[in-house]
């Protein structure tokens, strides 16, 4: 029962513990995959380089575990990143394949410094995350890899170019931008995703 | 569109905001968290703390800061002052803190920022650069809070951090810092134009004009000022609506 943040290392994750907090929200932090399969909300959080984080998913057997889960499903970030199929980061990995993207970094362009550091706006919201929330609201990035936008896009953002701010298959939800730090914007998309 | 940041530091010490804090409305100007949440409330795009506490508990209580600044604040924020370890970092990362900004141990020892961007990220690690212009010479890097030259070139520096794998450059010019004078628009154009990863501008804001100049005219990705703001000279909200009415993009 209750709010499963998968622990695997994967960066600072006090952040979304404290945005749960400030939300009244209980959750536990666990790489144990039982309570993983029992909770009502999964969130997986992620920082840092991709490669590490697969490799300790793979150490916890979260690798199999994840793909498996059927309650609705928040990636953040990496957390995000890592749903694809390959990404580019680190000379080349294998991801969980659970959405069919491949994530690719930024080309380095004079007026578009990479990482993608700040708040940027979202476009072409579909889905009921986005609830109350317009194409005049804005959301922090840190990022130096992104997903294409596809069908699974259901929200874009451009950095000159469009690409998934956020996507979804089924239960499982991501967002490439940090909700915990995206003042009260980010508040109600998490405020949104615990309604699911 | 990404916009331009808009970034208020605080010093701090001991756990406590000083360098005089003038601000109606608030029951303590020396609690960073009151300090903070206020500043998020008017629109800050993020938060500087810089820590000057010279004790032996200073990482205790740094990380007891973070921790309490994080449970609070819905918006990134930035640590530093005088961090010098990786377990330094892992403790203000784990605690809490987006970012974690080094500088004399970057002087010191440049192969940390290596190891720091690759056991965190780079997107975590900010390189503080402190320049200060000489006539000849150009613009020289200073260490241990502005105290020794060290004789390097500004620009060669921050591309050899940016190189390194910082992932953003927090550039304060001594030569304008308290002058208000406005930011120094040469180096923080320089350094923008020669390096892949965002340039926060630091030193000399005083007008909101000098931050239109900073983000039109050099480049600068943020704009980093203190006490502008700690005496409520300018409004970050009113800036904000100037550069806006400047055609620079921001949230608002």
């Amino acid at each position: 029962m209750g709010i499963a943040i998968i622990d695997y290392k994967g960066g600072n994750v006090q952040s979304v513990l404290f945005a749960l907090e400030r939300l009244g929200v209980q959750a536990t932090l666990t790489a144990d995959h039982d309570v993983i399969r029992r909770a009502d909300k999964v969130l997986f959080p992620g920082e840092g380089e991709a490669a590490s984080a697969m490799r300790e998913l793979r150490t916890q057997g979260l690798h199999e575990l994840l793909p498996t889960l059927t309650q609705p499903f928040l990636g953040i970030c990496l957390g995000m990143q890592l749903l694809g199929r390959h990404t580019e980061e680190g000379g080349g990995t294998d991801l969980l394949g659970i959405l069919p993207f491949d994530v690719v970094r930024f080309p380095a362009a004079p007026e578009y410094k990479v990482p993608h550091m700040g708040w940027n706006n979202l476009q072409t919201l579909r889905s009921p995350l986005f609830e109350g929330l317009s194409g005049e609201d804005y959301v922090y990035f840190v990022h130096s890899y992104y997903a294409p936008v596809g069908g699974y896009t259901i929200a874009e953002a451009a950095y000159p170019e469009p690409f998934s701010a956020a996507v979804q298959h089924e239960n499982f939800y991501a967002v490439q931008f940090h909700t915990e730090k995206s003042g009260p914007v980010g508040t109600r998309i998490l405020e949104n995703f615990l309604k699911l | 569109m990404l916009t331009k940041r808009i970034i208020p530091c605080l010093d701090v010490k001991d756990g406590r905001t000083v360098k005089g804090v003038r601000f109606e409305g608030l029951r303590d100007a020396g609690d960073p968290v009151a300090l903070a949440s206020r500043y998020a409330r008017e629109g800050a795009d993020e938060l500087v703390f810089l820590d000057i506490t010279a004790t032996n508990q200073k990482r205790a209580t740094l990380v007891a800061l973070v921790r309490d600044v994080a449970r609070e604040l819905d918006i990134p924020f930035t640590v530093g002052g005088g961090i010098g370890t990786i377990s330094d970092v892992e403790a203000l990362l784990m605690n809490g803190a987006d970012k974690v900004s080094i500088n004399s141990a970057a002087l010191a020892r440049p192969e940390l920022i290596d190891e720091l961007a690759a056991r965190f990220g780079s997107q975590c690690i900010v390189v503080a650069a402190d320049a200060r212009y000489h006539e000849p010479g150009g613009w020289q890097i200073y260490t241990r809070a502005g105290t020794h030259n060290t004789g390097l070139d500004a620009l060669q520096w921050c591309q050899e951090v940016a190189d390194r794998g910082a992932g953003e450059i927090l550039l304060t010019s001594m030569s304008n810092d308290g002058t208000k004078d406005g930011f120094a628009l040469d180096i923080t154009g320089a350094v923008s134009r020669a390096v892949s990863v965002p340039v926060v501008a630091s030193g000399g804001a005083g007008s909101k004009q000098d931050f239109t100049n900073v983000f039109q005219l050099a480049h600068a990705d943020a704009g980093l000022a203190a006490s502008i703001f700690h005496f409520g000279e300018i409004g970050i909200r009113e800036l904000k609506e100037h550069l806006r009415q400047d055609g620079i993009a921001v949230r608002l």
